[in-house]
């Protein structure tokens, strides 16, 4: 007896689903012009907010993997005598924000240089010769940000010839990916908000053409969650076909970025995030968030007609 | 405990301070037939809101079917709606559905079985009628036929209570004793009918209970009253 009945619920909401698709898809015909619109709105927020966060992801890798090997190099006078030395290592280790201080010969300075530098060492043999860097200290702070003010600290200190953290590059890649995402999170959310705005006004304009209907099926006891359900899925699938160019654009562009630039951009040092990795989050990504302004779109307008 | 509608101190103030019912105390037994008389601007309209639940009482307590409608949850309202049925002055058909899949309309929306849906369509139409007319678009009937419509599909879930505010209002008098020949049918069934109303002489030849509202209170209830106003 229970698994017939519940047989005959599970039956029923298939047909109950198979109705509210059937309603949605006969709208967005009718209004398929302002269908058009709407998908088109999403489509142009997604594909800005799709190269945007493509641009971002990188820039914050990036950042993150400088992050990880920010260090600030204490270059020592010439002259400076074993006891100064330690007294100086001592005076390192009690700044504020420092980590760890490793010392680093001339030797082993010339030869991490070269190292890093891979193709071109035969130019440098001569140098091992005739070494000209100094002996160094290599700090490190807890956090990128705080470099600039361990170098500024240790600068006056005494013995110290030269302070070195990225020649200001950290400080400036963290201030340009900060400006970056300040305009950008506010242009696309006014993006956003547009589309949900003109998402609304397609359902809204559905609605009132249905206005009627919807009455009659709450007279007659319809549920609020059966009147919304063909609105759900017509939000839904503006959303999901709005993203549909979005996603395939930035697979395009992005296979050029990292296959192209990408190995320019390795001899710098610099990698990207992986093409498959990327285009599959940032995919799932554009399209969750089409499904999301489709979604919130339709039910905010449909909120207002259910109070009958 | 068999009244189908229990009203006790029922107070309705619109938004706008206007005092549309003042106090009303009723009891409707089940199987009964109540006009409910009285000038325009009475409360009439507002009675039938607050018994089909489309308004709350500002104050009191309305049961129908045994329930307490007055603190219902929003979320409790559409089962609620599906034990009453509701019959209106403009028939409130869906102009693009046949005669049959506008009764069928109701049913789909709460779900029935399809198989279930079919048998009961053509139960009701043949009640009212309009078997006949099951393909044809609202826009081909008259009048009398569209309310006809709208009656099956109020009483295609067989509701205890029928309520009706001013049903024959847009129709002539001839079809108008149709209508009341649909709902004498209905209420030899054992459905409870309520019905605003103005029409003077089908309250006077059909005699059943009448309630005059004035003002907003109830200022006769009387069996097999008469319709009590010149207008
Ligand atoms: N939505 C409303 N807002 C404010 N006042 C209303 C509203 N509906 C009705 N009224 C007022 O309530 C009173 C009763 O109206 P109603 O119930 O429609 O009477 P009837 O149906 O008997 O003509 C009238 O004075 C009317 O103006
Ligand atoms: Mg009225």
């Amino acid at each position: 007896m229970c698994v017939i009945s519940r047989k005959v619920t599970t039956a029923m909401k298939i047909r109950t689903l198979r109705r509210h698709i059937n309603e949605s898809f006969k709208s967005l015909g009718r209004n398929g012009w302002m269908t058009f619109a709407s998908v088109s709105a999403v489509t142009v927020s997604l594909v800005l907010v799709g190269l945007f966060l493509m641009v971002m992801f990188n820039l914050n890798k990036i950042a993150g993997d400088i992050e990880s090997d920010v260090e600030v190099r204490v270059y020592l006078d010439q002259s400076i005598t074993q006891p100064q030395q330690t007294a100086l290592k001592n005076d390192l280790k009690g700044i504020k924000h420092v980590q760890s201080v490793r010392f680093q010969s001339k030797k082993e300075g010339l030869n991490s240089l070269m190292e890093s530098l891979g193709n071109d060492k035969k130019s440098f043999s001569d140098l091992q010769k005739e070494n000209p860097l100094p002996n160094a200290f290599i700090l490190k702070t807890k956090k990128p940000e705080q470099t600039i003010h361990v170098a500024n600290v240790v600068k006056n200190l005494p013995n110290v010839t030269d302070v070195r953290y990225g020649k200001g590059t950290v400080e400036k890649l963290f201030k340009f990916i900060n400006i970056a995402r300040n305009v950008g999170i506010v242009l696309i959310i006014g993006l956003l908000f547009t589309s949900v705005f003109l998402i609304a006004n397609t359902i809204k304009l559905t609605i009132v053409a249905r206005r009627r209907e919807i009455e009659i099926m709450k007279l007659v006891g319809a549920t609020n969650a059966f009147v919304r359900w063909p609105y759900f899925i017509e939000g839904l699938v503006m959303g999901v076909l709005g993203s549909i160019i979005p996603v395939i654009l930035v697979m395009v562009v992005y296979r050029f970025a990292y296959y192209s630039l990408g190995g320019n951009l390795q001899q710098m040092f610099i990698k990207l995030i992986p093409y498959h990795t990327m285009t599959m989050n940032l995919s799932i990504l554009l399209i969750g968030i089409g499904a999301l302004i489709g979604v919130w779109g339709s039910l905010s307008s449909v909120r207002k007609f259910l109070k009958v | 405990m068999d009244d189908v509608i229990l009203m006790q101190n029922v107070w309705k103030a619109y938004p706008n301070g206007v005092m549309a019912l003042n106090g009303i105390d009723l009891s409707v037994k089940q199987g009964e037939f109540v006009y409910i008389v009285g000038p325009s601007g009475a409360g009439k309209s507002t009675f039938i809101k607050m018994v089909i639940r489309e308004l709350k009482p500002t104050r009191g307590k309305i049961f129908i079917n045994n329930k307490n409608i007055a603190n219902l949850r929003e979320r409790q309202v559409p089962y609620f709606r599906r034990k009453i049925g509701i019959v209106f002055q403009d028939f409130r058909l869906l102009p693009k559905l046949t005669v049959y899949e506008n009764v069928a309309f109701a049913l789909e929306v709460i779900e029935e079985h399809p198989r279930q849906i079919k048998r009961r369509v053509m139960e009701v139409l043949d009640l009212v009628g309009l078997k006949h007319k099951m393909r044809s678009f609202p826009d081909q009937l008259s009048g009398g036929e569209q309310q006809r419509v709208s009656i099956a599909r109020s009483i295609c879930n067989r509701p205890p209570v029928l309520i009706a505010d001013e049903p024959t209002g847009n129709l002539d008098p001839e079809t108008s004793w149709q209508i009341m020949d649909v709902f004498r049918r209905i209420n030899e069934q054992g459905t409870t009918i309520v019905m605003a109303t103005h029409n003077r002489e089908i309250v006077n030849k059909i005699r059943h209970r009448v309630l005059a509202l004035e003002g907003g209170m109830i200022v006769r209830d009387q069996q097999e009253g008469d319709y009590g106003y010149e207008d």
